[in-house]
């Protein structure tokens, strides 16, 4: 299913991700995923997190450039071939995936995924009958 | 130590003043009657040309500025018609409109004649080559050099700007004996040398005739060291008529103005008052010989000081001392004139970014280097690296092809730059000058 990403536009200095993480930790927010981009000069920090909306808030007041992504979240067991299958089914249809990453829990994965065209991604994984995760069950993990 | 001109060079200050007075009521008539812009000027300060008696008279006279040369694009400041004109230059200017400045033959003449004071001045004489590295083009100082040389009858090549690896050859093949180029540049050619491992005693070169860019005593001394050589400062700018306005004689204490040609002031930029002898000032040139562009009072933005004392070369022309700075923001990157609005006005055309940025000037191996940090702007940010780095090509691209000048852009995150109330500072030049 859909889930709200947090994305941060980072410079590459030292004491940033912290300042990122301490100012969401004072309230209380949880952080499922999460997984930074870098170049040498910037970054993009990207997580999966409790309260998107209030999180984003959150780092606007201390001056962060920071955006809400729709991403894809999809729950299969931890092994390669059924990450494979997922990318073999979007990159069959054409559909580019922009950045991927994932993290697994017990015997089970979750991977989180960002494509060209959500919508036609969501069908065809659906169609494919694979466990799309929902919002709301993601941040509970 | 040879002199080229010395009835003019060690004239009687007095006898200088009663010519550079006759030569100014000459010019304050014919822009008054002959460039229109001028006539209105003085008009509105209820002046004609009989108000102008002496140079003592000069304070009354309104300054000029480098956007009147702008609100007069391209000819409109030029004092005789067109076909009077056989020479055009211009320099770099704001928003792609260039300083348009224009000579008739007599101001080709005046300026091969001052720059042949600056060649003797720097000890040239016509046994010497003289190795042009100046740009030739729209910018005078490779023209300007190369009639100098050609004036004291040496052998001038016209090697003009980049290439190093033939200018390393034909400083060894051709024996030149003098250097003409930034003092930026000179370095870089000192370092290009001890890199192709040439060695000092294949090279013949004795003199260097460094200017067109701010430097400090330590890089006089470095490059001194370096190349072995003497070397010069001259001082000039294409408004007053390029290179030639003021050179350092051998003794190397303070710049000789030719101001039989060049009338100095030196006034307090802020208050325009006009100040004594040994004070620091903004300096104004009012050119009093020049037929195709004579500009009245015109504001150079340096500041330097001024010395009326006779010099021990025997010359009695005002000292001029090294430019200390300027009075407004213009930076000159490796000899190219860079106000920061302009980067302001490439940036304010992108609808991705708002002109939120900060220029960071350094010099790394004797070579200026220039920076452009800007905000990233929230509506515009996604998460995707890739759109990030066009977005910072684009803007490199963009202010490259408007500013003629390599720059490094770099992303940072936005309000890290400093915002101040009314003015935020915008550059930063870590140049040690």
């Amino acid at each position: 299913m859909i889930v709200h990403q947090l994305s941060v536009f980072l410079e590459n200095k030292s004491g940033r991700l912290t300042e990122v993480l301490e100012a969401l930790g004072s309230e209380r927010i949880k952080i499922t995923a999460l997984s930074v981009a870098d170049t040498s000069e910037f970054g993009i920090l990207r997580m999966i997190v409790s309260d998107p909306a209030k999180a984003k808030e959150l780092l606007k007041e201390r001056s962060f450039t920071v955006n809400l992504t729709e991403v894809i979240s999809i729950m299969a067991p931890n092994e390669a071939k059924y990450y494979a299958k997922v990318l073999r089914i979007l990159s069959d249809l054409d559909l580019s995936i922009e950045y991927t990453y994932a993290f697994s829990v017990g015997e089970k994965s979750v991977i989180i995924l960002r494509c060209s065209n959500t919508e036609e991604a969501l069908k065809a994984l659906k169609d494919h009958e694979l466990d799309l995760l929902k919002a709301s069950d993601l941040y509970k993990l | 130590m040879e002199i080229w001109n010395r009835h003019i060079e060690c004239m009687d200050r007095q006898e200088l003043r009663r010519i550079q007075g006759e030569r100014l009521r000459e010019t304050v008539e014919r822009v008054y009657f002959n460039v229109p812009y001028y006539r209105n000027k003085m008009q509105e300060s209820g002046l004609g040309p009989e108000s102008i008696h002496t140079t003592d008279d000069l304070h009354r006279l309104p300054f000029t500025t480098k956007q009147d040369l702008r609100d007069n694009y391209p000819f409109g400041l030029f004092a005789v018609p067109m076909s009077e004109i056989v020479r055009v230059h211009a320099s770099s200017g704001t928003t792609g409109k260039p300083t348009v400045v224009g000579y008739t033959r007599n101001d080709i003449a005046t300026w091969s004649e001052v720059m042949a004071r600056t060649l003797t001045c720097a000890g040239a004489n016509r046994h010497d080559f003289i190795h042009v590295a100046y740009g030739y083009g729209l910018f005078t100082g490779g023209l300007g050099l190369h009639y100098g040389g050609e004036k004291i009858g040496a052998s001038v090549i016209p090697v003009s700007g980049g290439n190093t690896i033939r200018q390393l050859q034909l400083l060894v093949d051709f024996g030149s004996t003098v250097l003409a180029c930034t003092p930026s540049y000179a370095l870089f050619l000192a370092e290009a040398i001890e890199d192709a491992r040439i060695k000092r005693d294949d090279l013949k070169l004795r003199v260097g005739v460094f200017g067109a860019e701010p430097w400090t005593e330590n890089m006089r001394r470095e490059i001194e060291e370096k190349l072995r050589i003497k070397a010069i400062d001259i001082y000039g700018l294409s408004e007053v008529i390029g290179p030639g306005v003021a050179s350092e004689c051998l003794v190397q204490d303070g710049l000789h103005i030719s101001e039989d040609q060049f009338y100095p002031e030196i006034i307090d930029p802020v208050t325009l008052e006009v100040l004594p002898e040994g004070k620091t000032g903004e300096l104004v040139f009012t050119t009093i010989t020049k037929e195709g562009l004579p500009l009245i009072r015109y504001r150079t933005r340096d500041l330097t000081t001024l010395r009326y004392e006779k010099c021990r070369c025997g010359r009695t022309l005002v000292r001029m001392e090294k430019c200390l700075g300027r009075s407004d923001d213009m930076l000159i990157i490796r000899g190219v004139n860079l106000f920061p609005s302009q980067v302001e006005s490439v940036l304010l055309e992108m609808s991705e970014i708002k002109p939120h940025y900060l220029l960071i000037v350094d010099r790394v191996n004797n070579l200026d280097t220039l920076e452009l940090q800007v905000e990233v702007d929230e509506e515009f940010f996604q998460d995707k690296i890739s759109q990030l780095q066009t977005l910072r090509q684009k803007i490199q691209t963009n202010l490259e092809s408007s500013l003629g000048l390599g720059i490094r852009v770099n992303l940072v995150e936005p309000k890290t730059l400093e915002r101040s109330e009314g003015k935020s500072k915008r550059v930063i030049d870590k140049r040690k000058l």
